[in-house]
This record gives structure tokens, C-alpha cells and sequence, in this order.
């Protein structure tokens, strides 16, 4: 057992770059609108499907499809904001919240059917030419492209950090995150900050889509599975600092590695949701604060 | 007006009692068997999602309980009817386990934690019983549809009965008043947390013996099926577009869900999740009530002209 273990921190380390990102997303939306996307799983989903067809119709890699996928899934977002989202976020929290959590839920079972008519429901992932490509230190084996995909998702992190501390727009989201009505008394157009975020989380989810389809694989349902992933690492790292949500999707990485090693790789998924069901009740009210 | 209703309640249950001593297509019969098992899921649910507003995302797991219990049993020659009540038991006795620390989670939380909850059984299940379970020749061999119709027709007029009475109850009306304002309702007096433990106990219950009828009715499946969360937004598509809290509203839905979902999986496999996915986001920015609060506002605007 404890031969393997070295071997499975690594890749447990590996896909925790990926839950950091699929995080960061719904993090983002959640910190700054209030809005709980429980689609965003589905969104990451489209996203890995928007690098399959790319790849699988014209041939382009699936890295160079994220140059493409982004911009494409922050259009979505601002489509996904004006029609559905925006509408909600004139309610008080708690209503805003509950609201949203149920038009995620609607939009991710519509998303997820009209996938299944799309590309129907068979697994799937791109095979490039440099796929089996690894490097072996120590005896310890690291596919390249899910190393890259490490790389990529901390980049990407610190790339919406630079934006939402340097960027004018990227300090009017965190004025509205903080205090939306203090921000629209200073001037803040706290509508297009919400607008903004929206689009910049499904933005991120579309990207952490395609690292998905290009190191592991995916499938029309896979939304629920990332959606919950996404919410763990919420709960590990709380709100606020992106870095710090990648440094939680790293933990969930590595304690699922722990446990597929101690009790058997079919209870992976089963120790990021105690976690996830414990932390939460004990920490109801303080949980998603920073 | 209430006599005339529980009247016409009868008759309708006294007609579609004898159908299956007319109607002899299995096609029809496994049909209306679906639609009478989606009913008693969606009131189930209605009871904490509906009436206690909590929305219950993890509901699968009571009614996996429930299928898994009283298909072990009544295989090991348990009487059915024995075997379901255990199995609503034990869907009970995990909801009075989680329930105390689920309740602590408010609005989107209890969300977001049960549906995990529900995650956490099915693989669980899935692990440790990876094959599928399939009834023994002999019993194959005295399989009568009708049977489990009439089983099935039982237990959703328990449940529409269930709700009905809790609807005018205190219970009821306690559960209401945390709806709608949860800490208005604690400093007038009503004990939040008994009541929605009750209602969990009401509503799992009848999810868990919805689940031993499935596990009586279904010949061949995979023991995490049932805890499959498929089942949970069954029940919450049925209840919100039928009209959520509402005493007709599930069984509305359940009727529309089934009937489009059975004529569209003629071609499309799974399209019907597409239109009511979009018909759920309609209903709630735009019409909170469901198809009740619709039939309603028709029949005001029918009445004044």
C-alpha cells in the first residue's frame, strides 16, 4: 500500500490544479452575485466538449482550443446572466440564493439532455499525438499533459488574480462582492460587475472544461459530479482569495488520493463529500464567509 | 365543498381501481404504475420541499432505502407488505440520524448538503453491491402486473391522503409559518426543529415505501439505481411544475412529467429533460405557483368574462 502511495499523491495533486479551478468559477459568482450556480458542473462540461469538437472537426489542440473555448463560454455567460441570472439578483440574499439554486438545477438538467442529443451520452477524451507522453522522477510516474494542465490551471488562477486586483472592472467586482450598495453609491455600475463576473466564471469553468477533456475524460454527465467537486473546495478554502481556492482543490486532490490508497479507489469520491457534509454543518452560518 | 372533494376522490380511486381488470395492455398498466410511483415520490417530497420549503436535493437516498431493504427481504421470503414497512423504517431512522445536522443548514445549504448526502449512499451502494439484482425464476414465473398496480395505487392515495391532512393540520400550518419566515415562526412559538424533523419523518417514510414498491414492481436492476439522484429531480420537477406546496400540484405534474416523458422517449431518449428543464426555469422566475396557479388565474379570468 504504501508503495503506491507516492505514485497516487502525485496524480491526486495533478487533478487537484483542476478541482482549484473548477472552483474558482463558481467561487467567483458565488462571492461576488450571490448566486449559487449548481450548473456550473454543465458549463465545465460544455467546455470539454467545445475542445473535443474542435479537436475532433478541425483538428485543433486541445491546449491552443482554450484560445477559443474562453471567449466562446464568456459569451454563454453573459447570455446565461441576461436571461437567467440577472433576474434574480434584485432579491434579498437568502431568497436569491435559493432562487438561483433552483434555476441552476433546471438549467443543468436542460444542458445536460441537450449534450446527450449533441454528442451523445458516451464517454470521451482527446487522444493527441503526445497523450502517453511521461516523465519519470523517482520512480514516480507524471503523464506530461496533466502536469500541464497543473500548470495551466495555476496560471489561468493567477491570471484572474492580476485581474480582479489590477483591472478597473476587476476592483469594481470586488467592491460589489464586499458591499454592492456602499459600491453603488460610489458610482460602481454594479449591474455590469455582476454581468462581469457571471461571464468571467464561465469563462474559467469552460477552461477547466477542456483540461478536463485533454488529461481525463468526459461525458454529458459529468456536470453533477464537477458541480460537487467545485462546492467541497468552496468549503475547504472559502471565498475571497483565488490562490487559496486553487490551494483547496489541491487538498481535496490529495485526500482523495489518501483514501483511495487506505480504503480502496471506489470510496474517492465518498471522503470529499463527508468532508464536505461535515464542514458545512458545523460551520452553517460562517461557512461561505471569508 | 371538502365532502364533495374527498367524494370525488373516492370515485376516482374506485374507477382506477378496476382498470386492470379492463384493461389488459402491460404497456398501459406499466404506465399508469410509473405515473402512480411518481406521485407518491413527488408528495413525499412535497411535504418538506413543498409545505416546510426546505429543499430536500439528497430525497433518493430514503427512497434507495427503502427499494433495498424490502428487496432484501421479500427475496429472503419476507411478505411483502412486512418487507416495505421495514424498509420505510430503516428510510426513517436515517432521516432521524441526518436530520438533526442537516437541519442546522439553512435554504440552499440543506441543498447543497443533503444532495451530498445522497451522493455519499449511492456510492457507497454502488461499491459494495456492484451486481445487479434480478427476481428468482419462481417468482418471475407468478410476476402479476395488476398486483403491483393496485400496490402502487395504494400507496399514492396514502400519500395524496397524507398530504391532504397535513395540509389543514397544525402540523401543517406550523410547517407553513417556517416557510415563510423561519425565525417569525420560532418567536411565536412554533418548536422549528421538531416540526421539520415530523415532516422528514412523514415525508421519508412515504419515500421509502414508494422505494419497496419499486423494489417489488422491477424485475431486474442495479441496487444503486435507486439511490440514483435522478429520482430526486423527478420529484422536484413534479412538484414545482405541478405547483409546489400544493396538494394537487404533484400529482398534476407527475401525470404531465410521465405522459411527455413516455411519448417523447418513443424518439428522444432523455428529451423530455430538456423542455422541462426550461419549463422549471419558466415556472420559477415567472409563475412560483406551477400549472395549479395557472389552472387558477384561468378560471378567475374564465368566471369574469
Amino acid at each position: 500500500m504504501m508503495a503506491v502511495l507516492p505514485q497516487q499523491l502525485v496524480l491526486g495533486l495533478l487533478i487537484g490544479g483542476l478541482y482549484g479551478l473548477a472552483a474558482a468559477g463558481l467561487s467567483l459568482v458565488f462571492g461576488v452575485l450571490k448566486v449559487l450556480n449548481v450548473a456550473h458542473g454543465e458549463l465545465i462540461m460544455l467546455g470539454g466538449y467545445g475542445a473535443f469538437w474542435l479537436f475532433a472537426l478541425s483538428g485543433v489542440d486541445p491546449f491552443a482550443s482554450l484560445v477559443f473555448v474562453i471567449p466562446a463560454m464568456i459569451v454563454l455567460g453573459s447570455v446565461l446572466y441576461w436571461s437567467l441570472f440577472g433576474w434574480i439578483v434584485r432579491y434579498h440574499e437568502e431568497t436569491r440564493i435559493k432562487n438561483s439554486l433552483l434555476i441552476g438545477f433546471g438549467l443543468a438538467l436542460a444542458l445536460h439532455a441537450l449534450a446527450v442529443r449533441l454528442w451523445t451520452a458516451d464517454e470521451r477524451s482527446i487522444t493527441t499525438s503526445y497523450a502517453g507522453a511521461v516523465v519519470e522522477i523517482a520512480g514516480i510516474t507524471i503523464p506530461l499533459v496533466r502536469l500541464a494542465s497543473l500548470v495551466l490551471a495555476f496560471a489561468l488562477i493567477g491570471g484572474l488574480h492580476l485581474l480582479l486586483a489590477r483591472w478597473r472592472w476587476g476592483r469594481a467586482i470586488r467592491a460589489a462582492a464586499d458591499d454592492w450598495e456602499a459600491a453603488l453609491m460610489t458610482g460602481i455600475d454594479v449591474r455590469r460587475a455582476y454581468l462581469l463576473a457571471f461571464a468571467l466564471g464561465t469563462g474559467l469553468a469552460g477552461a477547466a472544461g477542456v483540461l478536463v477533456s485533454v488529461g481525463y475524460s468526459i461525458s454529458p454527465s459529468i456536470g453533477l459530479e464537477w458541480t460537487l467537486k467545485a462546492l467541497i473546495v468552496i468549503v475547504l478554502a472559502g471565498l475571497g482569495s483565488m490562490f487559496g481556492t486553487f490551494a483547496g482543490g489541491l487538498v481535496l486532490g490529495i485526500a482523495e488520493a489518501v483514501s483511495a490508497t487506505v480504503f480502496g479507489g471506489p470510496y474517492r469520491e465518498v471522503v470529499g463529500l463527508v468532508i464536505f457534509f461535515v464542514v458545512l454543518v458545523a460551520r452553517p452560518q460562517g461557512l461561505f464567509a471569508k | 365543498m371538502t365532502a364533495a372533494r374527498w367524494a370525488a376522490g373516492l370515485v376516482v380511486l374506485a374507477l382506477l381501481a378496476v382498470v386492470p381488470l379492463v384493461v389488459k395492455r402491460d404497456d398501459i398498466l406499466n404506465f399508469l404504475v410509473l405515473t402512480l410511483l411518481t406521485i407518491t415520490l413527488a408528495q413525499s417530497w412535497n411535504i418538506v420541499g413543498g409545505y416546510a420549503g426546505q429543499v430536500n436535493l439528497g430525497h433518493a437516498a430514503f427512497f434507495g432505502l427503502g427499494a433495498l431493504v424490502t428487496r432484501t427481504l421479500w427475496i429472503a421470503g419476507t411478505p411483502v407488505l412486512a418487507a416495505m414497512i421495514a424498509g420505510a423504517a430503516v428510510a426513517v431512522a436515517f432521516a432521524l440520524a441526518v436530520g438533526g445536522a442537516a437541519f442546522r443548514l439553512r435554504g440552499a445549504y440543506f441543498a447543497i448538503g443533503t444532495l451530498a448526502l445522497g451522493e455519499i449512499l449511492r456510492i457507497t451502494v454502488n461499491n459494495t453491491l456492484p451486481e445487479i439484482s434480478t427476481l428468482p425464476m419462481t417468482t418471475i414465473a407468478t410476476y402479476r402486473l395488476a398486483t403491483r398496480y393496485w400496490l402502487a395505487l395504494g400507496l399514492a392515495a396514502l400519500a395524496v391522503i397524507a398530504v391532504a391532512w397535513l395540509a389543514g393540520s397544525r402540523l401543517g400550518l406550523g410547517l407553513q409559518a417556517i416557510r415563510e419566515d423561519e425565525e417569525a415562526a420560532e418567536s411565536t412559538g412554533v418548536g422549528v426543529l421538531r416540526l421539520k424533523l415530523l415532516a422528514l419523518v412523514l415525508s421519508t417514510a412515504l419515500a421509502g415505501l414508494a422505494g419497496g414498491a419499486f423494489a417489488y414492481y422491477h424485475i431486474s436492476y442495479y441496487p444503486s439505481h435507486p439511490f440514483g439522484p435522478h429520482w430526486t429531480f423527478d420529484a422536484v420537477l413534479v412538484t414545482f411544475i405541478g405547483g409546489v406546496g400544493t396538494l394537487h400540484g404533484p400529482i398534476l405534474g407527475a401525470v404531465f412529467y410521465v405522459l411527455l416523458k413516455e411519448y417523447l422517449a418513443i424518439r428522444w431518449v432523455d428529451f423530455h429533460l430538456l423542455i422541462f428543464g426550461a419549463l422549471f426555469i419558466a415556472i420559477v422566475l415567472l409563475l412560483p405557483g406551477g400549472l395549479v396557479e395557472a389552472g387558477a388565474t384561468l378560471r378567475r379570468l374564465v368566471r369574469r368574462s
